[in-house]
């Protein structure tokens, strides 16, 4: 069966029946953000005006918690692209080649997701840290924390291209193959707008994610401050140390600064999506 | 997808009716929640007592966690009738939430379970000769230690490196500065006692600072750690309280003054804590080397906990925020 | 299907030996290490039992939860007409921002005491915190996006021809559904499945705040690890991890073998 890509809709009615369960959809989809995500993060910003303005604004630019934050946002990004480069390889190999352990090696790529983050942070530290048997040792860097972030953030870009490029019909591509085009440009043209999507998807999640992360991070990384401690530990300490208010305004920020960015992504992909569309 | 979530539904059904199906029918029930450590000793002493005529019948529900985690989380509702934390502050933490009385640290013993000193950990035959906090500041020697900001226990390290300098001689100033240079040689900020105990025996520094309770139960789960203890240290007190809202307040108390009674105490003291009770102490002694002129936190230097917490540790004005800033701070390290 | 080259598949195996298979091999190493018996013993414990008969309740519960919103908001963001989809988007992936931690503070702060629903539940006798709810709160909160973000690409990659037709054909709304459209993303809602089985199955920091550690009660198997970790039972720690990782592979395998099959190109 041949699928297009994005097809522009059809101009057609829309019945009343439709317009009932879209509404009925949409209640659902905003009663169900509202209950699980919305409250959660509503308490969260009126815990951090707790101490007005001012103390809004002494927990947030505190020096540590900048350098935090700084750290924060441009690991998180660096790792959105790698993932974003080497997710989509991952995917590419997984779906259309074949050799010896494919299966295997599909199987196991979620795992990041089901090994607690405590043993992450374990067996990264015991194979990348001072003790390391293969000699690599990364301890306290920010190499390590790219790393951590790198593992926790793996499922997510591979998992979200497959689906598409195993629905992808590749007629067009041999179509192309077949008219002399070259293989990369068989990829940039045909391939890449129709997974980009995926990968868009797949890096916003892979984001957010390394933004939030703190259990497979906190053991390799050292946490020292201004120079290897992320956002996730700073709040982390805030908390412990009696100031919930401080805390909660700055994972505020950060949600914030997240939302902006996701935003953003979303606004991107829908650009994508709609160039594809007119081509 | 029909299929699926009746499968699902019924494993869930099915699990539920299991998990509920070993609810006990005993009369009374007490809650302890206490930090990590003590899990197996406590567990023994829990068994001890139920063979007592006072504790028999009782049935006991047990939560272990980080001190701090632990206080805020009674704070927040979670049901305990017995706490035995970590630090005086996690304690007061529940003073100020209205759930423990103000005078606990009057009880028997200053309302201390336990005690504990704090030691270096080093490796294997001591090749850098760390004996004294003057080594842990010569040139080259790595230190690791938990950020004290993230846990509470980590602050006694500090409290106690400030404290061995005064007991030389040296002035406040002087003592200040010593911490401050102690923190140039900290390689690490762990979160927690356990996470700092593993990055050392993962290679990662000379010399880690923890306490002689947690080197002797990592010894005895079969991890090979050695430590010494300075001349100089601080006695770790572990504070035990009975909560105001306790359902059970007198059955509560009995079972603390059976903790701080000799078996009890023996038990811990076996275990790798130092008894608070003199009378087990002396059986004790060898195992447990005195260190005279010890500090306590209610001892000048400190004035207790809320001022130490203060002074060294306010988010804002504490000692710390400055030293760690000068260490590794954009204008330091 | 051909391949630049064999450098393409070395190049994504090589990456996922560091990142991914090194790690992986570690664990299995630091199990066995010591042989079968440490790593048997701590699996079969009764409180691993209950741990992991508790991960999977919870599992049982969240994972239908998040598959049904997932479908829906993907539908509704894909193929409904509102404003403020971007919103809608940039709103249910903000949950993987937020660390651990903090979600776990907000839950305390809305069912802790003193919280904005304390007194609403204390008053009926019900427990949030420290309880199956909070935790299953918790878990659906850092599993929300999932299933959506795997469907939505498919949805819009496939366009939706052939619902129109089914429409034009008579068939109803639900019958669409399940007929054409479920189908057609199969593979995008397997792979929802598995990411949000998985994530569940070793969901840690928020529920470790919200559980309150609780003995034989609230010890998620996750919770379990943490409470080997810290007793210094690390082979059992690892051999725990290890079943759940087990548990994940099956959620993947079962998965791919029970969705309709159709002819792959």
């Amino acid at each position: 069966m041949v699928r297009l890509a994005a097809s522009a809709a059809v101009s057609v009615a829309v019945p009343a029946r439709e317009r009932a369960s879209s509404a009925l959809s949409l209640g659902f989809v905003t009663g169900f953000l509202s209950l699980i995500v919305a409250l959660p993060i509503a308490a969260l910003v009126w815990a951090s005006r707790e101490d007005g303005a001012s103390g809004f604004w002494d927990a947030v630019s505190s020096p540590e918690g900048v350098a935090a934050l700084k750290l924060t946002l441009v690991m998180a990004a660096v790792v959105a692209l790698v993932n974003a480069v080497f997710g989509t390889l991952i995917a590419w190999v997984l779906v259309r080649d074949r050799f010896r352990g494919k299966s295997l090696v599909n199987a196991v790529i979620d795992l990041p997701f089901a090994l607690p983050t405590i043993v992450a942070g374990l067996v990264l530290v015991a194979l990348y840290g001072p003790s390391s048997p293969v000699g690599v040792n990364v301890y306290g860097t920010r190499t390590a924390i790219a790393l951590a972030l790198l593992f926790v953030t793996l499922p997510f870009v591979v998992r979200t291209v497959q689906p598409v490029l195993i629905e992808l019909d590749t007629e067009m591509e041999e179509a192309a193959r077949s008219l002399g085009a070259r293989e990369a440009a068989v990829f940039r043209r045909i391939v890449l707008p129709n997974i980009l999507p995926g990968v868009l998807s797949g890096v916003t999640l892979a984001f957010a994610r390394a933004i939030g992360e703190i259990g497979a991070v906190v053991i390799i990384s050292g946490n020292l401050p201004y120079r290897t401690e992320l956002s996730s530990v700073f709040v982390y300490n805030r908390i412990q140390s009696g100031d919930r208010s401080g805390a909660a305004a700055v994972a505020v920020l950060l949600l914030a600064i997240s939302f902006v960015l996701l935003l953003a992504v979303g606004a991107l992909r829908r650009l994508a999506t709609r160039h594809d569309a007119a081509a | 997808m029909k299929r699926i979530a009746l499968a699902f539904g019924t494993l869930a059904a099915a699990l539920a009716v299991a998990a509920t199906a070993g609810a006990s029918g005993k009369d009374t029930s007490l809650s302890i929640v206490a930090y990590s450590t003590p899990k197996t000793v406590m567990g023994k002493i829990v068994q001890a007592w139920q063979a007592t005529p006072e504790g028999q019948g009782v049935s006991f529900t047990q939560s272990y966690g980080a001190s701090g985690d632990q206080a805020k989380a009674v704070a927040a509702g979670l049901n305990a009738d017995v706490v035995f934390l970590s630090t005086g502050l996690d304690v007061n933490t529940l003073v100020d939430a209205g759930l423990v009385d103000r005078n606990w640290d009057k009880q028997s013993y200053h309302g201390i379970e336990a005690n504990t000193v704090v030691v270096f950990a080093v490796r294997n035959g001591n090749p850098k000769h760390i004996k004294g906090w003057s080594d842990l500041v010569r040139p080259g020697v790595e230190v690791v230690t938990p950020n004290p900001f993230s846990s509470g226990s980590a602050k006694w390290n500090i409290l106690a490196a400030y404290a061995a300098q005064r007991r030389l001689g040296k002035t406040d100033k002087q003592a200040i500065a010593y911490v401050q240079q102690l923190f140039r040689h900290v390689v690490s900020q762990d979160t927690s006692g356990r996470n700092a105990t593993n990055t050392f025996l993962a290679g990662k520094g000379d010399v880690l600072l923890t306490y002689e309770s947690e080197a002797l139960t990592s010894r005895a789960a079969g991890t090979d750690i050695q430590y010494v203890i300075p001349r100089q240290t601080m006695l770790i007190e572990l504070p035990i309280a009975v909560l105001k809202n306790s359902k059970n307040r007198d059955k509560a108390n009995q079972f603390v003054r059976f903790t701080k009674g000799p078996v009890a105490q023996r038990l811990f003291g076996q275990a790798g804590w130092r008894p608070v009770n003199p009378a087990v102490a002396k059986e004790f002694a060898s195992k447990y080397p005195p260190r005279p002129g010890i500090f306590r936190i209610a001892d000048k230097y400190f004035g207790g906990w809320r001022a130490a917490d203060k002074r060294w540790f306010d988010l804002k004005s504490g000692l710390m925020v400055g030293i760690e800033k000068k260490v590794g701070g954009p204008t330091g390290g | 299907m051909p391949l630049r080259s064999l450098g393409l598949r070395g190049v994504a195996i090589g990456y996922l030996v560091v990142i991914l298979l090194g790690p992986l091999s570690m664990v299995f190493w630091r199990t066995f290490e010591h042989g079968f018996g440490q790593a048997w013993e701590a699996i079969s414990a009764p409180g691993s039992v209950h741990a992991f008969e508790l991960t999977l309740i919870i599992a049982a519960i969240a994972v239908p939860a998040n598959t049904v919103f997932g479908v829906v908001c993907a539908l509704a963001v894909v193929r409904g007409r509102f404003r403020g989809k971007g919103l809608v988007n940039a709103f249910v992936d903000l949950p993987l921002a937020l660390s651990p931690v903090v979600v776990g503070l907000s839950l305390f702060l809305l069912y802790g005491r003193g919280g904005w629903f304390y007194g609403l539940f204390a008053d009926h006798g019900i427990q949030i915190l420290f309880a199956l709810p909070s935790m299953v709160l918790a878990t659906i909160f850092v599993s929300v996006p999932f299933v959506a973000r795997e469907v939505v690409p498919t949805l819009r990659e496939i366009g939706n021809e052939q619902e129109q037709a089914a429409h034009t054909l008579g068939a109803s709304g639900w019958q669409t559904f399940w007929r054409i459209t479920l189908p057609s993303i199969r593979w995008a809602v397997v792979y929802g499945v598995v990411l949000t089985t998985a994530r569940c199955l070793g969901e840690f920091g928020a529920v470790a705040v919200v559980s309150g550690h609780v003995e034989g009660k609230t010890e998620t198997a996750t919770l379990r690890v943490q409470d080997l970790y810290e007793n210094f039972n690390l082979p059992g720690a690892y051999a725990i991890s290890l079943v759940l990782a087990a548990m994940a592979v099956i959620v993947l395998v079962t998965m791919t073998v029970i969705r309709p099959r159709e002819e792959i190109a």
